[in-house]
């Protein structure tokens, strides 16, 4: 299998009220394609900042990344723009949804970057929401959807473009036990049946369960 | 129509937030309106002046009289088409706080050097025949309720008396400029008065009105006139009619200035309305922002976001405000008194500044919160707490 992220020697610190804060410290990571692995470790280890840097929201200090065999980490914003919407999926602890779109626009909303027609673009919408489940919830907004819908909405935009890779950044975090479940059985299958690899970030060892490979954080290093 | 349907969804988020905007910014181009139409409604006799007609008046101040022996001297010089005149007569016509403006004229000419005061032909013979007969503009009829054959009374107070003038004519204006608010009467009938009861005040003119055949010569003309008259008790200023005009508003240069001012500072004030909205609604919207990056929209889409729900925002308010704001001009030009504002409408120029204002509104009100949008980076927009 090859591999679709390289980290090599990254480090990230922020700067807060003059002071540096060093949150990666020299990481290494390399993840093969098709792969669900989990990300955890305690909180201010540097698990979402990781996560943040590869999925090129963010710029390491020092390292390179690669996607793809894209260096990431040394696009300019507008590039990397258009590289997220072309490569990666999101997914949110808090769906983050508009709340004045209903779940079709919601999920619609990536591919309005493309050039596909509005009968084209309905068409993937359809089949997104359909893989979640959510294909009779349309024309719901999302202060009439559960949690659980919600973050299914959130996933289904983020497959819409059948995009590379899926970021999940504490996906389960914010849902009750059955959607938290319902969830994590979704990305499996999304992985498994989909073919997508899965990066996520958890604080939930049950969650982390069902990725093929954890790896843990502490203090900025893999451990 | 992609981001356009987000763009009126974000506009309809609060929707009263968004309805008070709008109320406010269609109150602004009302009273923008308003005050650009007093505005030009004050320049409207400068606006209405024909570039062929001169005005002669005494040259130490419009209030003295001048000699009207020098009617003839005038109309020999050359170039010089028409000459007639006309004097302040005031009074008060029923109500002495409803003005307009009445004047003593030369029958014979004053028709041929103001040809935009439409007369029929009748009207204006039985005018030249009956000494004390009237001719009275189209506005003052209407106002008044007046019609031909009536009786004008009038209190005299620069010449006092009770005075009584049949209407037997009434103009039609040529051009929507032109004032048919006005009241013209035989100065000879005035004169003649004088003679008997004021013999002093007889046999003088208010200023004289010169008709030219070229106005390219305007300024020869009026140095030739005023030559005719140097170091005589009653020296003459010549001048255009334009400049006539302008000097009257001269004195009232200040208010005039302080109304332009104040209508650039209803705009400026609804400007920071406006923006205070949408940097609300940016602010609120950090998160959303965030996720719209994130999802691989560029700067150029949060414009087109943000600008777009500001410029349909200040669009609307402007369009309402500029609806509205003919009706309301119309019903002020119904209630105050004619001749104050004789020529009360809107200029295309106001509908221009008006609808370009409520853009500029919108633009200018937009570029806060997009340079917020696009500064903040994607995972400070994720901390954002609002």
């Amino acid at each position: 299998m090859s591999e679709i992220i390289k980290v090599e020697n990254v480090t990230k610190s922020y700067i807060r009220d003059n002071f540096e804060i060093p949150v990666l410290n020299n990481l290494t990571l390399n993840v093969d394609e098709g792969e669900f692995i989990a990300l955890m470790g305690p909180s201010g280890s540097g698990k979402t900042t990781l996560l943040n840097l590869i999925a090129g929201i963010d710029k390491p200090s020092k390292g390179k990344i690669f996607v793809n065999d894209t260096e990431v980490s040394n696009l300019s914003e507008s590039a990397l723009a258009k590289w997220r919407a072309n490569n990666i999926g999101f997914v949110f602890q808090f769906y983050n949804l508009i709340p004045v779109l209903t779940a079709f626009e919601n999920v619609e909303l990536p591919l309005l970057l493309t050039h596909l027609s509005k009968s084209e673009r309905k068409k993937h919408v359809d089949i997104a929401l359909n893989v979640v489940g959510l294909g009779d919830r349309i024309d719901h907004y999302p202060k009439q959807l559960s949690g659980g819908q919600e973050q299914r909405v959130a996933i289904a935009r983020a497959i819409v473009t059948d995009p590379l890779l899926l970021i999940a950044d504490e996906p389960t975090g914010d849902l009750d036990k059955i959607s938290a479940e319902e969830i994590l059985v979704l990305l499996d299958r999304l992985n498994s049946e989909f073919k997508k690899t899965v990066l996520m970030v958890t604080h939930d060892p049950r969650a982390a369960e069902k990725a093929h490979l954890i790896r843990n954080l502490d203090k900025g290093e893999l451990v | 129509m992609k981001i356009l349907k987000l763009i009126f969804k974000n506009t309809l988020r609060h929707k009263l937030r968004t309805f008070l905007t709008i109320l406010g910014i269609a109150i602004a181009v009302i009273a923008f309106g308003l005050m650009r139409t007093v505005v030009s409604a004050w320049y409207a006799g400068v606006d209405a002046s024909a570039a062929n007609r001169l005005i002669t008046r005494q040259a130490v101040s419009f209030i003295f009289t001048l000699p009207y022996s020098y009617r003839d001297k005038i109309a020999n010089v050359k170039g010089v088409k028409n000459v007639t005149y006309a004097n302040w007569f005031s009074g008060v016509y029923i109500d002495k706080n409803q003005f307009f403006p009445r004047l003593a004229v030369d029958a014979e000419t004053m028709f041929d050097v103001y040809p935009e005061f439409l007369l029929s032909k009748e009207e204006l013979e039985t005018f030249k025949k009956e000494r004390n007969s009237c001719v009275i503009g189209a506005d003052i009829a209407k106002q008044y309720k007046l019609k031909l054959d009536d009786i004008m009374t009038i209190e005299g107070d620069i010449y006092p008396g009770t005075w009584e003038f049949i209407v037997r004519g009434i103009y039609k204006p040529k051009f929507k400029s032109t004032d048919a608010t006005q009241m013209l009467f035989h100065w000879k009938y005035l004169d003649e008065t004088m003679k008997k009861v004021s013999p002093g005040r007889a046999g003088n003119i208010g200023w004289f009105m010169i008709q030219i055949k070229d106005p390219n010569r305007s300024a020869e003309i009026s140095k030739e006139i005023d030559a005719l008259f140097e170091n005589s008790t009653a020296e003459t200023k010549t001048e255009t009619e334009r400049a006539f005009q302008q000097g009257f508003l001269a004195s009232t240069s200040a208010i005039i200035t302080a109304m332009n001012f104040i209508s650039f500072v209803i705009i400026g004030i609804i400007m920071l309305v406006l923006g205070n909205t949408m940097i609300m609604a940016a602010r609120e919207r950090t998160r959303e922002y965030a996720v719209m990056k994130t999802l691989g929209f560029s700067a150029k889409h949060l414009i087109g976001l943000i600008m777009g729900e500001s410029l349909l925002i200040s669009v609307i308010g402007g369009g309402i405000g500029l609806f509205l704001i003919f009706p309301i001009v119309a019903g002020f030009a119904e209630v105050i008194p004619k001749g104050f504002f004789p020529i009360f409408r809107i200029v295309p120029i106001t509908v221009i500044l008006s609808a370009s204002s409520a853009i500029l509104i919108g633009v200018a009100s937009a570029v806060f919160p997009i340079q917020r949008a696009i500064k903040t980076k994607i995972i400070d927009g994720f901390r954002f707490v609002g």
